[in-house]
């Protein structure tokens, strides 16, 4: 800024865009700062988080090759009680090279859970029932070779919004668009026949 | 009013005169008056696809007066959203025609938005100097793209609430913060009468009052360059002695009087598919939206509302989830740089060469194709249709710098061709 410009009518140029940048930066700064309330007050409130507290499912009574729902946080957690039929194949190199991410590596669960069975007890599975494509509910196709998946259906999951597949471990199979297993929460045993989803169990 | 004096040069001035310059001195009413409507000039050209800008803002009138009626009854909870819904169709005098003029409103807009886009695409009204005109219009189109979504979830029928769930989730693609962005838009860990409240709140309040705003800088913007026309000739080149355009005529009364019959013929067809098939037979209401949300129970077949079934083609055509999301945003926002894309030296499609004719056909064809798929089951055949389609959809933009630039164009006239009736 040269001096002429400094004495242009009497006007401090240097001084007044001094002024202006440090008024627009405080400016600016207050107005962030205000923000973080309204932003913040789309996290989840005190009460949505302790609606989102542990539930306890019976599992006692659930027929082999059968499956319950159960409510946690609004999501649907399927339970199935999975027949020695339904878990002898699990580990079969035919059906793991048709997986996307047959050990899980990508996929979210608890530690205890990282496993082919995908289960803290192979005999009970306890997944997430929202798709991990967009979050439709995948449905129980557990018979193998169903007549609308085709022969080579090993009895699963299907999706019915998008097409995606999962095996009898929600594991995803390559060439549909979800691009990870069925999730499994946190859950435990607190005995042989009540499960509670929403804590992790000690067991790793 | 007694006490007003008229003004010195005539005695026997009106007092509705009178009363209008004791405005003018204080507001410019007569002033906005004359500079957009009595003497704003609009080329004399103009052709049917020229309704559709003044039916958009015909309905988006029609949205606020229908929507802050429907808001008088209707409840924003999970637990009485439904019902509150069932009690305007059913116990609210006229309330069904409220809202059925409500919801074919919805579609009704975005068919003539639909339309009003492409009749910019035939006739270049998005390049220089119309670049802002288009792109506050995409804005508006997006606008209108999230005022459908929110609206949507509102009813709480179980369409609304899948379709909110597999829209909402989309976000969750986004590498690291893409869960808590999903759940902080939710804020709570599903689709809950926290996240109804919310969408009620952006729908009523937040963006009608952006979709305004909007409107208003599209026509100010639009008014200071001029309307283009089916010939893309710019009417303020040739000017008359009197300083006007030589193909303009002023707005009011010319063009009032001949969108009134638009506006009535539209009006027509409007109440017929709001009488006679307000859910158009499962495309302007989805038959799953007639029963209650039920966060356990998916419908059969989730589809979106026809207006966004092009995009949702998209989507569901790329195998990867975070490929699949990028795709559809890019596929709405290439929109925004068609002005600079195109680097013909000619706008209208009237003399442009077939280059860019059958880009446009294979493009407005790609687009009704995706929309048919987008409503359909994801089976391997369709899904295979939908990447061929998207393909075309794509290089329609990714193409246009060098098909635009390549394309055979003939000599444009002085002065816009016109044929007195």
């Amino acid at each position: 800024m040269s001096e002429t410009d400094r004495v242009d009518h009497g006007v401090d140029s240097g001084r007044r865009h001094f002024l202006v940048v440090a008024t627009t930066v405080t400016g600016v700064a207050g107005a962030a700062l205000t923000a973080i309330p309204f932003l913040a007050s789309w996290k989840p409130s005190a009460r949505a988080q302790a609606l989102g507290a542990p539930v306890e499912a019976d599992i006692s009574k659930i027929d082999a090759g059968a499956m319950i729902k159960v409510m946690w946080r609004g999501m649907a957690i399927y339970i199935v009680h999975r027949s020695p039929d339904m878990r002898a194949k699990l580990d079969s190199p035919e059906l793991t090279s048709r997986l996307k991410d047959p050990d899980s590596k990508e996929s979210e669960q608890p530690p205890y859970a990282k496993n082919s069975a995908r289960a803290l007890n192979p005999e009970y599975l306890v997944l997430v029932g929202v798709c991990t494509h967009l979050g439709c509910a995948p449905i129980n196709r557990f018979q193998p070779a169903d007549p609308e998946l085709g022969a080579d259906w090993p009895g699963g999951f299907y999706c019915p919004c998008h097409g995606s597949k999962f095996d009898l471990s929600g594991r995803v199979f390559k060439d549909v668009p979800a691009p990870l297993n069925l999730k499994v929460p946190p859950y435990r045993f607190m005995n042989e026949g009540v499960v509670q989803i929403g804590v992790d169990s000690e067991v790793s | 009013m007694s006490a007003t004096v008229p003004s010195p040069q005539s005695g026997e001035r009106s007092r509705l005169a009178a009363l209008v310059d004791w405005i003018d001195a204080r507001f410019p009413m007569t002033r906005m008056w004359k500079e957009h409507a009595s003497e704003y000039y609009a080329p004399k050209n103009f052709n049917f696809w020229y309704y559709f800008g003044v039916l958009a803002s015909v309905v988006l009138v029609l949205q606020i007066v229908t929507g802050i009626f429907l808001t008088m009854n209707y409840k924003p909870s999970a637990a009485d959203a439904f019902a509150s819904v069932e009690y305007i169709m059913r116990d609210v005098e006229w309330g069904w025609l409220i809202r059925y003029m409500h919801s074919t409103g919805a579609s009704a807009f975005f068919i003539v938005v639909y339309l009003h886009m492409f009749r910019g695409l035939m006739y270049g009204s998005f390049k220089n100097p119309r670049e802002l005109v288009w792109i506050f219009g995409m804005l508006i189109y997006l606008c209108l793209m999230a005022e459908a979504f929110f609206g949507y979830l509102l009813p709480w029928g179980n369409m609304s609430y899948w379709g909110a769930q597999v829209i909402v989730s989309l976000f969750g693609a986004i590498p690291g913060i893409g869960e808590s962005l999903v759940e902080w838009i939710r804020g709570d860990y599903y689709i809950s009468d926290i996240t109804l409240n919310r969408f009620f709140a952006l729908h009523v309040v937040a963006l009608p009052i952006a979709l305004i705003f909007l409107v208003i800088a599209h026509i100010l913007a639009l008014h200071e360059v001029g309307s283009n026309n089916p010939d893309g000739v710019e009417i303020k080149k040739v000017k008359g002695p009197d300083g006007h355009p030589v193909d303009g005529i002023p707005f009011h009364p010319y063009y009032t009087v001949h969108d009134t019959v638009a506006v009535v013929v539209f009006f027509a067809l409007f109440a017929a598919v709001m009488f006679f098939a307000p859910t158009m037979g499962g495309y302007f209401l989805e038959h799953a939206n007639f029963e209650p949300a039920d966060p356990l129970r998916t419908p059969e077949h989730i589809a979106p509302v026809w207006y966004f079934t092009p995009f949702y083609a998209i989507l569901r055509a790329v195998p990867s989830k975070l490929f699949g999301v990028v795709l559809m945003g890019v596929a709405v926002l290439a929109f925004f740089f068609v002005p600079w894309l195109d680097r013909s030296r000619v706008k209208s499609i009237r003399y442009r060469g077939w280059l860019y004719r059958g880009f446009l056909i294979a493009f407005a064809i790609s687009f009704l194709a995706l929309g048919y798929l987008g409503l359909k089951p994801a089976t391997p055949a369709y899904t295979n249709a939908a990447r061929v389609f998207s393909v075309v959809y794509f290089a329609f933009f990714f193409l246009m710098p060098w098909y635009t630039k390549a394309d055979q164009t003939k000599p444009v006239p002085e002065r816009v061709t016109y044929h007195a009736h």
